[in-house]
């Protein structure tokens, strides 16, 4: 047993549960009586609907309900919940439980079949039988945000639902001096996170204690839960949201309030049976949010040095139909952009816009790949453009370690907290990667592949992540009289391994063997107040108050310990599930033992107990978030007439301060990388004109396999952050980040000869020969 | 995603399969191994009344040399095919081009009949079959027939199969001495349908082509063959000159489509350049020497 | 063996032959009562013909180690052992099975502890969310039995066959590949 689990390349308490089929995922819950739900969607982008005829649906055997948005109750007929507000964000437009009137893209829900098989119940689909009116759909980014493109919401003048400015110094005039200025645009286009389970819900009321239990695929159980309690007019207390094991999350599983997830547990209610609804394949690609198309409008102003002077950038932020989150991603990547650079003037301007596709929500990254992007590209035209080393130019650049805590001059975060950057050192994560991917020979390395005939490229990108957002999260220890710990904490969990390295954190707190320590998270009933696990948030903040609670128990530990031993308790210690007198191991007791006289049948309870048995409650609440920093750097080979791309390496070097458990970092990171990796070559959620999804199997959005992927060589810097007790930061997104901007980086080290630029992801074999043959024939700059 | 109802059954024999196609002609769809089948089935793009299984039926599950040709019966798996020593020497082309079928996981139930008979157009084996000149044998209520691959690719996912017909046999033709084979393929990524693929087949006599065979799988309807090609490459010298040049030519002549993966344009240079690695390599495999 | 009759009974009376037909075909059913065994055991079940083998082993026998990432044959969650090879049990309908044998995750390690797979998955890391794990873990354990020394082109081809969206892969391999040393066959 290591003397400090933190730290310790432990394996996971979870995973025998779920290596031997004993997971617990929304689909394996199983209740008596349970029916099945399908949805019929919007086959139109944009329709007005004219009629729905279900009777036929009715009637098949075997279907208990069909129901459209005149059956539904007046609380939950309206728009959903708005997310997150803003100021900026003037039209914030929700969907609806079930359209009806307006459709306003694919696979908006528009009736709900209940069945005795999800097989009847698609049966029944194919008789619901509705007339649209098909209106024109504004399907193009850019066409839409035009004066007269279709109005996605006919209430409003045109698909502008946003229109935001962030700025610091004085970009005008800093462009006005510039010795240099170089402009560029950037698109980056939609994205699936296609978690490997999709979304489900299933619902189950009990009519005699008005007690409705809802598992839930979702990343934040517990604002479900105040949501439902709202909508259906529950007491909180009356509802129970668990998000039991979860297939991935990535982001779109967050607290959407989905049509799907009010409309199940209306329907069991009104059923008085369970319903269960899980997604399908081909439902997921429409039904649940996307992400990442944006375009950045960029420019950079530099000294003769390649000192930055100033940054600009206009993009346009494609919200899809709806935009119930709010604005996290547009404001993410102009928040991150700047990254680990000092750039003394800066502008970032959006407008975020509607459009007749699916709705978009934070995914993996959140805009931060936008940003990285943008800045990493225009870093490496500046050091094209003026003949500097693309290395040199931005050590030129770097915020300096002895600059903490480092202010952005007034940016305002996703938080709506003033953006400073709380501690790092980005010039020994940058020496670090350069020097593993080997940069200095890098010139004599591609010459030798050059005179193979291969053509090679060294990509690097580096990036800053705002991670460990608040509010709060809060979590509630207590030691039973087995000496087993139980720990319920307010996050959610998808395979991040909380299971474990909050036990880590506990069982250093309590001298116990890790695997005694029982977490819990993801249920609304074992800890009722919390956000969500999302923006790299969980192992900071609930993290935190994870070590809060763990040392409120010990502290009580000691107090009740000392008693029965009759020690001091500064003489004591927590080692092996015991505790003792320090030096005398004979005189001890087990933890479990002290939780029994903590909780005894007479006598009285020590006001300094604060309360019986050994249990504590704790919130921790960050003043703003921690920022993580990276540097990723590659080897991308490319086959110039195929198009075809090969990593033949990778390597991350990854600071986000102290490291609860390495082993599941470096799982998160290397996650990430090839997340990243399908958002830069294989993964691009395809629309026609009439907003027609064209990529709606994993035969057409393509995921990364394991031929892809190349293994990830990871090292980390360890800089803490002085904003929470265990110093950390979250982990969660970095792998992502800035996977796009390296490969961009990587292929136009490559095809240095034909001038290749590349501006635009994700890419394609196809596409990068595009790129290829207009560079060819483009004409030479002067 | 769960399929339309249906009926089920699992004829024994060949026979019995024949009859029962003629009793539910247009309502039946034969299920081989359901690789292509059951996606469009859970999707609800096809939906046959009668599934006739001809899984249960072993006499069509076989690997057999006979004569001058390789007899392949239509329900082998394509696992079986890939596992085969004798397809390794005898028809190396063919094992060559199956390991780029789907995956292993899919392989174990993917037939060589269902494959051919489904006829996706960027589907390796087609293209196979067309370079090999295979024979494809068909029984019918009438009788049995052998279609040439002309004959039997139709079109786009269509084939010269009526719905009462039945494919229980490919013959692959052994190749001479001295002639080496070729299938090489560009897809997004490992496993996939081809964006493009190219069988070779060339014969050698010295330093000369005596004749020499392409087919080209997902730039067009169905297999492509380049006889134009294939005629100019007969009698020339095995040089990287005269593979590149024949290869441009056949690629030129191909009408690809553009679509979501790849534009036409793209499927073209990249035809050609494959014609021209696999040209290469399959002269290489013939003993030859490219100069 | 597939489709043998000795192990596929119509579920209820066959509709009553028209007495001009001749021949004696067999019947289109709606229904079969089928018997294979799973996991060593047999099962005999009346089930309607379109439910897949997935939805049967999860719904019909509570299996639901068994997963559905997207029911047409991509992602591998659904994956198990069909007479000892990986199928998509997604892509097989259960009268299919008939006679056969089919292996699930479950049969892994059916008391405690871990197979020698399972244990290198958790001390390589090869797993986070676990949603697709199952489907890795079977496909690995048929090419294991076959190969004791696996080539590594051999463990990608493999496991080229299935989706992960947590991991990377890496630690997949890294535990196929220890699994190959550690599993005392």
């Amino acid at each position: 047993m290591p003397t400090r689990w933190f730290g310790e390349r432990i394996p996971r308490n979870e995973d025998p549960r779920l290596l031997t089929g004993r997971g617990m995922y929304v689909d394996d819950v199983r209740r008596p009586g349970t029916l099945h739900a399908a949805f019929y969607r919007s086959p139109h982008a944009h329709a007005r609907i004219l009629r729905i005829a279900t009777d036929q649906a009715k009637a098949l055997p075997g279907v208990v309900a069909v129901v459209t948005a005149q059956d539904l109750p007046e609380r939950i007929r309206g728009p959903l919940p708005k997310l997150i507000p803003h100021p900026a964000l003037v039209h914030h437009k929700t969907q609806v439980a079930l359209a009806g009137e307006v459709v306003r893209h694919v696979g908006e829900p528009i009736a709900l079949v209940v069945a005795e098989s999800r097989y009847i119940a698609e049966d029944a689909l194919e008789l619901i039988d509705v007339e649209f009116e098909v209106l024109p759909a504004a399907v193009d980014l850019e066409a839409a945000a035009k004066p007269g493109a279709p109005r996605v919401h006919a209430d409003m003048a045109d698909n502008i639902a946003a229109h935001h400015i962030q700025r610091a110094g004085n970009v005008e005039e800093a462009f006005a001096k510039a010795p240099h200025v170089f402009r560029e645009r950037f698109t980056m286009d939609r994205g699936s996170s296609s978690p490997i389970e999709t979304r489900g819900v299933v619902a189950e009321w009990d009519p005699r204690s008005h007690q409705l239990t809802v598992w839930d695929s979702t990343q934040a159980p517990i604002r479900i839960r105040n949501y439902l309690s709202d909508l259906l007019g529950l007491p909180q207390a009356n509802v129970r949201v668990i998000a039991p094991d979860i297939g991935g999350g990535f982001g779109p599983k967050i607290m959407m309030c989905y049509p799907e997830e009010i409309s199940i547990p209306w329907a069991a209610m009104m059923l008085e049976r369970p319903v269960k609804w899980i997604e399908d394949r081909r439902e997921h690609f429409v039904a649940t949010n996307h992400e990442r198309l944006q375009i950045h409008d960029a420019e950079i102003a530099v000294d003769t040095d390649g000192r930055i002077l100033g940054v600009r950038t206009t993009y346009l932020h494609d919200c899809g139909a709806y935009c119930a989150y709010g604005l996290t991603v547009p404001i993410v990547s102009g928040t991150t952009l700047p990254g680990p650079y000092k750039i003394p003037n800066y502008h970032a301007e959006y407008r975020a816009v509607f459009a007749n596709k699916t709705q978009t929500s934070p995914y993996r990254g959140a805009g931060r790949p936008h940003g990285v992007f943008v800045m990493e590209r225009l870093m490496d035209r500046v050091a094209r453009e003026l003949g500097i080393d693309r290395a040199e130019v931005r050590r030129r650049n770097f915020i300096q370690p002895h600059e903490f805590p480092y202010d952005l001059g007034g940016l305002i975060y996703q938080d709506g907290v003033r953006l400073v950057y709380d501690s790092g050192n980005y010039p020994e994560v940058f020496r670090k990667t350069m020097d593993h991917i080997g940069y200095a020979d890098w010139a004599a390395q591609k010459a030798r592949y050059r005179r193979e005939g291969r053509r090679v490229g060294l990509g690097f990108a580096f990036y800053v992540e705002g991670t460990g957002i608040g509010p709060y999260e809060g979590c509630r220890i207590t030691v039973e009289p087995s000496g087993k710990v139980y720990v319920a904490t307010s996050v959610g969990t998808q395979g991040q391994g909380h299971y474990t390295s909050f036990a880590q954190i506990v069982a250093d707190a309590l001298g116990t063997d890790v695997r005694d320590v029982i977490v819990t998270t993801g249920d609304s009933g074992a800890f009722g107040w919390g956000t969500g696990t999302f923006a790299s948030r969980a192992a900071v903040v609930a993290g935190n108050a994870v070590a809060l609670a763990a040392g409120a128990v010990r502290q009580k530990t000691l107090q009740v310990a000392a008693t029965l031993l009759e020690a001091r308790g500064d003489d004591l210690e927590l080692a092996e599930g015991k505790v003792f007198v320090r030096g005398v191991p004979g005189r001890a007791v087990m933890l479990g033992q002290v939780a029994a006289a903590a909780n005894p049948l007479r006598g009285v309870i020590p006001q300094e107990w604060e309360g019986p048995g050994l249990e504590a409650t704790r919130y921790f609440a960050p003043p703003s978030g921690a920022f993580a920093a990276g540097c990723h750097a590659a080897l991308v080979e490319v086959d110039t007439e195929t198009g075809l791309i090969r990593f033949l390496r990778y390597v991350v070097v990854h600071d986000c301060g102290p490291v609860i458990n390495p082993m599941i970092l470096e799982g998160q990171v290397r996650g990430g990388v090839a997340q990243g990796i399908g958002n830069a070559f294989y993964e691009k959620l395809v629309y026609d004109e009439q907003g027609q999804l064209l990529t709606q199997t994993f035969m057409d959005y393509l995921l990364p396999t394991v031929a892809e992927v190349p293994p990830v060589e990871v090292d980390h810097v360890e800089t803490p952050s002085p904003l929470n007790p265990l110093g950390i930061k979250g982990a969660g997104e970095a792998g992502v980040i800035p996977v796009p901007a390296l490969v961009a980086s990587a292929l136009d080290d490559a095809l240095s000869e034909e001038g290749v630029r590349i501006t635009e992801m994700p890419l394609s074999p196809s596409r990068l020969r595009e790129i290829l043959r207009e560079a060819q024939t483009a004409p030479t700059p002067a | 995603m769960k399929p339309a109802p249906f009926r089920y059954v699992a004829p024994r024999s060949v026979d019995e399969t024949l009859a029962l196609l003629a009793e539910h002609g247009a309502e039946g769809k034969i299920l081989a191994g359901g690789q292509s089948l059951v996606p469009l089935l859970n999707m609800r793009l096809a939906r046959p009344q009668v599934i006739v299984d001809i899984n249960g039926i072993r006499s069509l599950a076989y690997i057999r040399r006979k004569d001058d040709h390789l007899h392949v019966g239509a329900l082998t798996r394509q696992r079986a095919v890939e596992e085969s020593a004798t397809v390794r020497r005898q028809v190396p082309l063919l094992w060559e081009a199956i390991r780029f079928v789907g995956h292993p996981q899919i392989r174990t139930r993917g037939t060589v009949g269902g494959s051919l008979a489904h006829a996706d157009p960027s589907a390796e084996l087609p293209a196979v079959a067309a370079a090999l000149d295979a024979e494809l044998v068909v029984r019918s209520p009438s009788g049995e027939r052998a279609l040439s691959p002309g004959e039997f690719f139709a079109g786009y996912l269509t084939t010269a199969l009526e719905p009462t017909d039945l494919l229980t046999e490919i013959r692959f033709p052994l190749l001479p001495e001295r002639t080496g084979t070729a299938f090489v393929e560009v897809a997004r990524r490992h496993g996939d349908f081809a964006l493009v693929g190219v069988a070779a087949v060339v014969r050698r006599s010295d330093g000369t082509i005596a004749e020499a065979r392409l087919a080209f799988t997902g730039v067009g309807p169905g297999p492509v063959r380049a006889r134009g090609a294939e005629g100019r490459l007969a009698g020339s010298a095995g040089t990287s000159r005269v593979f590149a040049d024949a290869a441009r030519e056949a690629a030129a002549r191909l009408d690809p489509e553009s679509e979501i993966h790849a534009t036409a344009q793209y499927r073209r240079d990249v035809a050609a350049t494959l014609a021209r690695r696999a040209l290469e390599l399959a002269w290489q495999r013939s003993g030859g020497r490219t100069r | 063996m597939n489709g043998d009759p000795a192990h596929t009974t119509p579920a209820q009376a066959p509709a009553r032959v028209p007495a001009r037909r001749k021949r004696r075909l067999r019947e289109p059913q709606s229904a079969l009562t089928i018997r294979f065994t799973v996991n060593g055991e047999t099962v005999e079940r009346t089930v309607e013909v379109r439910k897949t083998l997935a939805d049967f082993l999860r719904e019909d026998l509570g299996l639901t180690g068994t997963h559905l990432g997207c029911e047409h044959g991509v992602c591998g969650a659904c994956t198990g052992l069909l007479n000892g090879e990986p199928v998509r049990s997604c892509l097989l309908f259960a009268v299919q099975a008939a006679g056969a044998g089919i292996e699930t995750v479950e049969s892994l390690a059916p008391g405690e502890g871990l197979h020698p797979v399972q244990a290198a998955f958790r001390e390589h890391h090869g797993l986070q969310c676990g949603f697709c794990t199952p489907g890795f873990l079977m496909s690995a354990v048929a090419l294991l039995r076959d190969h004791t020394v696996p080539t590594d082109e051999q463990i990608l081809e493999t496991l080229g066959g299935h989706l992960c969206r947590c991991t990377g892969y890496q630690g997949i391999v890294e535990a196929v590949r220890a699994a190959a040393r550690t599993w005392q066959r």
